[in-house]
């Protein structure tokens, strides 16, 4: 369970404050799918870094089945994000230089996970071991940043528009593997989007505007990412 | 690089960060304006030596300085070539946005280029500091170089000839080369200039996947091959300092503390800019892996081990080879240059001194890789986020 308390955070010096959170609460239960769903400068994409350990709020605090993560130290939060969280970005960030096998490693590894073959299957790219980022497609690229953040199996998974980069065909594909796996390996995951039809696939979704979540909605029927519309 | 419409500056501010080239003219022209000032003088007294010993003496003083403005120009010189090259490439790396973003308003790859001719300036500054600093020297360098008075008074002169070799056309010919060099480099489409290094579709370089290692011996691996010339920095830092403070030593007792002094000063300096040099690109380029490996709960000592662990064995080799270097160029200079001179102390390699150079080498490596660890803890995955 992860526990979200008054969590404030503004950018910006003391002459020139800019509030992004302003006093967020809320829970995230076990194995749920939840979709922050708001405008751009909402904060949500601020929210996702805060409880994901990316970044330290002002005030408040994020706890993980009891443990602060916002009193950790730096080795700590390091540790915390190497057992606990996975991370799929809207630009992938992949390293240009490594194969595919060798991305899907970086995130095998920290876990001591020789399996990662079974993860680079279940996205379909076995047959592209051998390839570079560069000569796979975008939705190929989002596939492997999928397989490298599941590689280390984390217990919570954070995804910052994952599909915001890619079409229509290919973002419904790269929701669904997404789905299948969350399915299949019960991890909680916490998505930030922009698109309301999104949202319709997750259990919870937390609506967000100005840096205040506004609405939390249970979805009982969740729909699968080919019956969402675009 | 500021863009305002009708012109594109590469500014002062990115001249600033030549100041590696700079360093190294200044050192090349220091040591060249030096020799090359006393050859020209010392020619002058050739009819006016009278002894055997004089003679032997007058041959010796002017072997040497044609074997150290050769052997110090010359390598210097490439070296400075090496740098141009590679900052330029790097400016041209880190503001492929802005220098796409001209392509694509019209601007061609040769009125681009053009604005490259300031990266003449870092060796323009660092030449006439040089060669100002040698006419500081040269009274006390004179005196010590002929210090039993074997040789008549030999006069410090003016050499016009000197400044335009040294510090003019230096100046004119990296500049030109500086913009022949961002020409070529310019010369790709604009939109593998706009894309970033995450997105590039560029060529990237594939190496021979070998056995099945973990991801950071790997990320080792690929650092070093992708980076060949900071490893020939690395290299040649390491080379510098051991060289140069190996040879002092012995210059104490073969020349004089001046001469020993001198290249104490020149080695540590040449070997602690360009190592910083050197790293400082090796994080700078390495970002965006770092802040990633650091999302993905890499510690700092990880991805330190990763990036900057394979460069320390390169450090040694550079080290190796500068000791190597000294010895060979010291027996040539007193077997073979001051063979015939009377009272020359015979040289032999010097253990202690070496064992002092690597352990100095060694502390001044490892606070070097402490600094850059610790500015690797502050990357953060916004860097990247912000882009």
């Amino acid at each position: 369970m992860i526990e979200v308390k008054d969590v404030t955070k503004s950018y910006g010096n003391k002459d020139n404050k800019l509030p992004v959170l302003k006093g967020i609460t809320a829970k995230i239960a076990d194995g749920d799918f939840v979709v922050i769903l708001g405008a751009s400068g909402s904060g949500k994409s601020t929210f996702l870094n805060v409880i994901s350990g990316l970044e330290q709020p002002d005030s408040g605090s994020v706890t993980y089945d009891g443990r602060d993560i916002t009193k950790l130290s730096d080795s700590a939060l390091t540790s915390f994000r190497k057992d606990t969280v996975g991370f799929i970005f809207q630009q992938y960030y992949l390293l240009p230089n490594m194969t595919v096998e060798k991305n899907v490693r970086m995130g095998a590894d920290l876990a001591g996970k020789s399996d990662y073959h079974e993860i680079i299957k279940a996205v379909g790219l076995e047959g592209k071991l051998k390839k570079y980022p560069s000569e796979l497609s975008g939705g190929e690229q989002q596939r492997v940043s999928i397989a490298r953040a599941l590689a280390k199996k984390p217990n919570v998974l954070f995804l910052d528009e994952p599909t915001g980069a890619l079409d229509e065909e290919t973002g419904r594909q790269v929701l669904a593997y997404i789905s299948a796996l969350q399915k299949e390996h019960r991890f909680t995951m916490v998505m930030v989007t922009h698109n309301q039809n999104i949202a319709r696939m997750a259990n919870t979704v937390i609506q967000m505007n100005s840096g205040r979540i506004v609405q939390i909605d249970t979805n009982e029927t969740p729909e699968t990412a080919y019956e969402i519309g675009w | 690089m500021r863009l305002d419409g009708e012109r594109m500056v590469v500014g002062i501010k990115d001249v600033a960060k030549l100041i590696g080239i700079s360093i190294i003219s200044c050192c090349a022209v220091l040591v060249c304006s030096l020799f090359l000032n006393y050859y020209l003088d010392i020619l002058q007294i050739e009819n006016l030596l009278t002894s055997e010993q004089a003679v032997i003496f007058y041959h010796a003083q002017v072997s040497t300085a044609k074997v150290v403005c050769s052997v110090s120009g010359g390598c210097l010189l490439l070296t400075s070539v090496v740098m141009l090259f590679f900052y330029i490439k790097h400016y041209i790396d880190t503001h492929k946005k802005e220098l796409g973003i001209l392509k694509a308003l019209g601007y061609s790859n040769l009125k681009i280029a053009r604005n490259f001719w300031v990266f003449g300036t870092g060796v323009f500054l660092g030449a006439t500091v040089g060669f100002l600093g040698a006419f500081l020297l040269m009274p006390e360098f004179y005196e010590r170089q002929n210090e039993e008075g074997i040789l008549p008074e030999i006069v410090i002169s003016f050499h016009p000839s000197l400044p335009l070799y040294l510090v003019v056309l230096p100046t004119i010919a990296f500049a030109m080369l500086a913009v022949l060099y961002a020409f070529l480099k310019l010369r790709r489409p604009v939109l593998a200039l706009l894309k970033n290094d995450f997105q590039s579709s560029a060529k990237i370089k594939k190496f021979r996947e070998g056995r099945d290692c973990p991801f950071l011996e790997d990320l080792r691996k690929h650092t070093l091959r992708t980076k060949k010339t900071l490893v020939f920095f690395i290299m040649f830092a390491s080379f510098c300092f051991s060289s140069m403070t190996q040879m002092s030593a012995s210059m104490n007792e073969l020349a004089s503390e001046m001469m020993g002094v001198m290249m104490l000063l020149i080695g540590v300096i040449l070997a602690c800019t360009t190592l910083l040099l050197a790293i400082t690109t090796v994080i700078k380029g390495n970002t965006k892996t770092i802040a990633m490996m650091r999302v993905f709960g890499y510690s700092q000592k990880e991805c330190c081990r990763a990036l900057l662990g394979g460069y320390r064995p390169m450090s040694y080799i550079g080290f190796a080879l500068g000791t190597v270097y000294q010895y060979v160029l010291l027996r040539i200079t007193v077997d073979i240059i001051f063979k015939d001179v009377e009272g020359m102390p015979a040289y032999e390699f010097d253990f202690p001194v070496m064992f002092l150079s690597l352990t100095f080498f060694l502390i001044v490596y490892e606070i070097v890789m402490y600094c850059y660890a610790e500015q690797i803890k502050k990357i953060s995955v916004k860097e990247i986020m912000l882009e």
